[in-house]
């Protein structure tokens, strides 16, 4: 069976449509439910909780890239973490620059772990980073620049499936390894910490935090319309076709390893960018994002939201952080199981997700007839890495 | 024979101080040596040592290991030295020669022999110079190195006298390189000196060179100073041609551990094509078998403590295979032809399987025993150790290996194991009972890793966090080697070992380790069938 016919209708852009509004909504809403609401009031939001969706933001930018790539062109990375860090620790330099003398040490050239490791002064590759400008560049640039670098090699040798996936998996545990080392001059074990503050604004006021936080709602917004524009498009469509049947599409004469590359970047750069908001409001980047399990979590979001869809990526991003803050707050030892649990189940008995279970039991509730309210991917068999193979063998 | 010669050395022993004593001036020397030490004078003192230590008296050792303790008294009212014991309020005084009780004392009526930093270290060399004469020869050769570190002149002829007197010539080795270190440092004549640089080149070992090296500077005399330069070239020489095998030894050592962590991933990943990121979960719970089975036999069976590693080896086959069996009856059974959802889901267990074991044994690490026939080492020359538990894990690996490759290639469960994953439904068509199969290679593979996790128990911390540490290594291995071949397992996890120890010295341990993954990353996207690519039918599937 050939992938479900195009879809891209205004039935499909109802979810869309809940997804931007919800976002704008939170965006909105979070910000003055903290800053206008008193704190005698039950409507107001306390500042640890803007900061702790604040994170729920990044994460579910993070989970949109994921799923960019491997919902839409089943490419899965167990890496991404790494991009994420990258970023993050882009945004993390200049933060420490800011910090300037108000240091432990108090010195005005350098950051305190490198007083403390007796550095004379700034590595080259720590010039710049003064200026936001420059930080912001760079934490677009490099994520992109690795993610290029990975995928030129990866793809142009047409390395897929699971051997991909395991060495994204050894780039981020490489990465970690090597941050974790005290000479690569980027703090080490401890990371990078102590901001102060960002553009001037002090980073512990509420009035920052707030703004950070319609930050990452913007970027989420605007992360979540790129993809739709590019899933929806041709390209989206030559994507999925390469999700679904990669030989054929190259027999069918696309440079199916330049699509790849592209979608590869835009997704490293959007994860970079969501480190990059991370880091400022949860205060510290150390080498542990860069941890292989980290990757592993952020497929699982996808997965759990319905991958394929976008907006089940988002969904899946809120749904397994609020379980995580929720669990190891309460019952810490039950996470890894109920994590563990998690990866099973909606592999076995879920395999669209959250997502695609609701809008096939819609579906059955209208009648079966209706396909628009589809999660935008073709039947299970299509999701299996071997299903496209599989039929072109069968077709030769 | 052996017995015969230790008798004759035996009586040469008892002989020993009936022959010095029949020099009785030598006897009263001592007695007045042993009476300065009773001196103010530190330099007296110091003196006194190395001429009772040059005696080579078997009393002597006594005497100066009582003023080592700081036993050694003179009584006050005479003068005389004593050996003073306390025995509740009094002192009991001996002989400090003889050894023979000759009186109490109070604390008052005594002056103790001081000592200080200086005479301590002069003293435990000429402790080690007296000890040369011990009748235990692991205690000689150890004196030997004490003396090889002081370099006391004055002890020279104890030297000379224990040299004469050797027979074992791994002692005699290292009395010879005490000699000529001695020599090297403190003989007046510069040919004796060149001839003991000569003599130390035999000995390439760091100690040796770190000697060399220093003496370099200091020797005033233009031939002997050539002598040394020439002789720390050889050790120098010597000690790199070590160092390789040093590297070899210890890259085989970390390729077998990961031929054993990878041995079985290439049975459900190579030959079955499941991605099983739990892989690394079954080698911990190997581990905790280990450690199970040490801790019943301690509590019910002690005498067999010593071979509970032995035991452990079925015990955990059996533990890691059953849960193997049980995860592919369960969960990779529904998901065999989508290897994304293998691994995420295999991935979920693994946490399971992990946060399981914390919670039975806590989150500490749990000590396993090494038994007493896997400690110690092999002692070759240029400090060069070969450990007894690496050989053993080095030999088990490659015996795992090869009742594994047999048990494939020959047995009949092989041929089915083989004939499943190569055309499933053929197979079936003969008969074969390909989800049965399926079960069963799935333990297999999970059996192994349970082995290798009895082997990691020995070398590594037996944490719940255990197999992780492996998991990224073991795939590398694997998809290095070429998928669904053993034989690349085995090249593919000892060339990693030792391309890992041979980068260790210059790039250091971590570094060397990214450059390692770096440089697997590049290789599997320039040849991602690995180093041996499957060739015919195989190559298509």
């Amino acid at each position: 069976m050939a992938p479900s016919a195009p879809r891209q209708s205004l039935t499909a852009s109802l979810p869309a449509a809940i997804t931007l509004f919800a976002i704008a909504a939170i965006g909105v809403a979070v910000p003055v439910l903290n800053l206008m609401v008193g704190p005698e009031s039950a409507l107001h939001v306390p500042t640890y909780m803007v900061s702790l969706i604040g994170k729920y933001l990044c994460y579910a930018l993070l989970a949109l890239s994921v799923d960019l790539i491997w919902g839409y062109c089943g490419i899965l990375s167990l890496g991404h973490g790494a991009f994420f860090a990258l970023g993050g620790y882009a945004m993390g330099m200049h933060l420490m620059r800011q910090i300037g003398e108000r240091g432990v040490y108090g010195n005005p050239d350098l950051p305190d772990f490198m007083v403390f490791l007796n550095w004379k002064e700034l590595p080259w590759y720590w010039h710049g980073f003064d200026s936001f400008a420059f930080a912001v560049l760079m934490v677009m640039a490099v994520p992109g620049a690795l993610a290029f670098l990975f995928g030129w090699f990866a793809f142009r040798s047409r390395v897929t499936g699971v051997y991909l996936s395991i060495i994204s998996q050894a780039m981020t545990f490489a990465l970690m390894l090597a941050f974790f080392r005290n000479d690569m001059g980027f703090g080490g074990n401890n990371g990078l910490t102590d901001f102060k503050d960002i553009l001037g604004f002090n980073l512990q006021a509420d009035g920052t935090r707030a703004a950070l936080f319609i930050a990452s709602a913007v970027a989420l917004l605007l992360g979540y319309l790129l993809c739709r524009f590019i899933v929806t498009s041709r390209l989206g469509k030559v994507l999925i076709a390469v999700r679904d049947a990669e030989s054929r599409t190259r027999f069918l004469g696309y440079r199916v390893e330049y699509y790849k590359l592209f979608v590869f970047v835009v997704s490293a750069v959007m994860a970079g960018i969501a480190g990059a908001l991370y880091v400022p409001q949860v205060g510290i980047i150390n080498p542990s994002e860069f941890a292989p399990a980290n990757s592993i979590e952020i497929v699982i979001w996808v997965a759990v939201g319905g991958r394929g869809t976008l907006h089940g990526a988002i969904l899946g991003a809120f749904l397994v952080n609020y379980a995580k803050s929720y669990l190891t707050g309460a019952v810490p030892e039950l996470w890894l199981f109920a994590l563990g649990a998690l990866f099973v189940a909606v592999t076995l008995f879920l395999p669209k997700g959250v997502v695609g279970a609701a809008s096939a039991a819609i579906r059955r509730w209208r009648g079966g007839t209706d396909p628009g309210l589809g999660t935008g991917l073709g039947t299970g068999s299509d999701m299996r890495l071997g299903g496209g193979k599989a039929r072109e063998a069968a077709a030769e | 024979m052996p017995s015969a010669l230790r008798h004759l050395l035996l009586c040469l022993m008892l002989a020993w101080p009936l022959l010095t004593a029949a020099d009785g001036a030598m006897a009263d020397d001592l007695a007045a040596l042993v009476e300065s030490l009773g001196s103010n004078d530190f330099a007296a003192k110091a003196q006194a040592i190395d001429a009772i230590a040059a005696t080579g008296d078997e009393r002597a050792e006594r005497v100066l290991a009582a003023m080592m303790a700081g036993d050694l008294q003179a009584r006050r009212d005479d003068g005389r030295m004593v050996v003073a014991e306390r025995k509740g309020q009094v002192f009991v005084l001996r002989d400090p020669l003889s050894g023979a009780e000759i009186g109490e004392a109070k604390r008052g009526e005594l002056r103790q022999a001081t000592i200080n930093n200086r005479l301590r270290a002069q003293l435990r060399g000429a402790l080690g110079a007296l000890t040369l004469l011990s009748p235990d020869a692991d205690k000689r050769a150890t004196a030997a190195n004490a003396v090889f570190t002081t370099r006391d002149g004055e002890l020279l002829p104890v030297i000379d006298k224990a040299l004469a007197r050797e027979s074992e010539g791994r002692v005699r080795a290292r009395l010879e390189r005490a000699q000529a270190a001695t020599r090297l440092v403190t003989a007046e004549d510069p040919a004796i000196r060149a001839a003991a640089a000569e003599t130390l080149a035999g000995f390439p070992d760091q100690d040796v060179r770190s000697l060399l090296t220093g003496r370099l500077q200091a020797e005033p005399d233009a031939t002997a100073r050539a002598a040394v330069e020439e002789a720390l070239g050889k050790v120098e020489t010597k000690i790199a041609l070590w160092g390789v095998l040093a590297n070899v030894f210890q890259g085989l050592s970390l390729g077998s551990v990961l031929l054993l962590a990878a041995v079985g991933l290439a049975i459900t990943f190579g030959v079955m094509g499941v991605i099983n990121m739990a892989h690394g979960e079954m080698v911990m719970l190997g581990a905790y078998a280990t450690f199970v089975v040490q801790s019943l036999i301690l509590t019910y069976a002690p005498w067999l403590l010593d071979v509970s590693v032995l035991i452990a080896i079925p015990a955990a086959f059996l533990v890691a295979g059953a849960v193997g069996i049980l995860i592919e009856q369960t969960i990779i059974r529904h998901l065999y032809g989508r290897p994304l959802e293998t691994l995420l889901a295999t991935w979920g267990l693994s946490l399971i399987l992990q946060q399981a074991v914390r919670s039975l044994f806590g989150p500490s690490n749990r000590e396993v025993i090494s038994p007493p026939w896997m400690s110690g080492a092999i002692e070759i020359s240029g400090g060069l150790a070969l450990t007894y538990n690496r050989i053993a894990i080095i030999v088990f690996s490659l015996a795992v290996f090869a009742v594994l490759t047999v048990l494939i290639r020959y047995s009949s469960f092989g041929l089915r194991i083989r004939a499943v994953t190569q055309n499933r439904r053929m197979a079936g068509s003969m008969g074969i009972r390909t989800q049965r199969m399926d079960a069963m290679t799935f333990g297999l593979g999970s059996g192994i890793a349970g082995m290798a996790g009895v082997a990691l128990s020995q070398i590594d911390n037996v944490s719940p966090n255990l197999g992780q540490g492996y998991i990224i290594d073991s795939f590398m291995v694997v998809v290095f080697g070429g998928v669904g071949n053993l034989m690349g397992t085995l090249v593919g996890a000892f060339s990693l070992g030792l391309v890992n120890k041979f980068l260790e010295p210059y790039a250091g341990a971590v570094l060397g380790k990214i450059i390692v993954l770096v440089a697997i990353i590049l290789f599997i996207q320039k040849r991602p069938q690995g180093i041996f690519a499957p060739k015919g039918r195989a190559a298509e599937t």
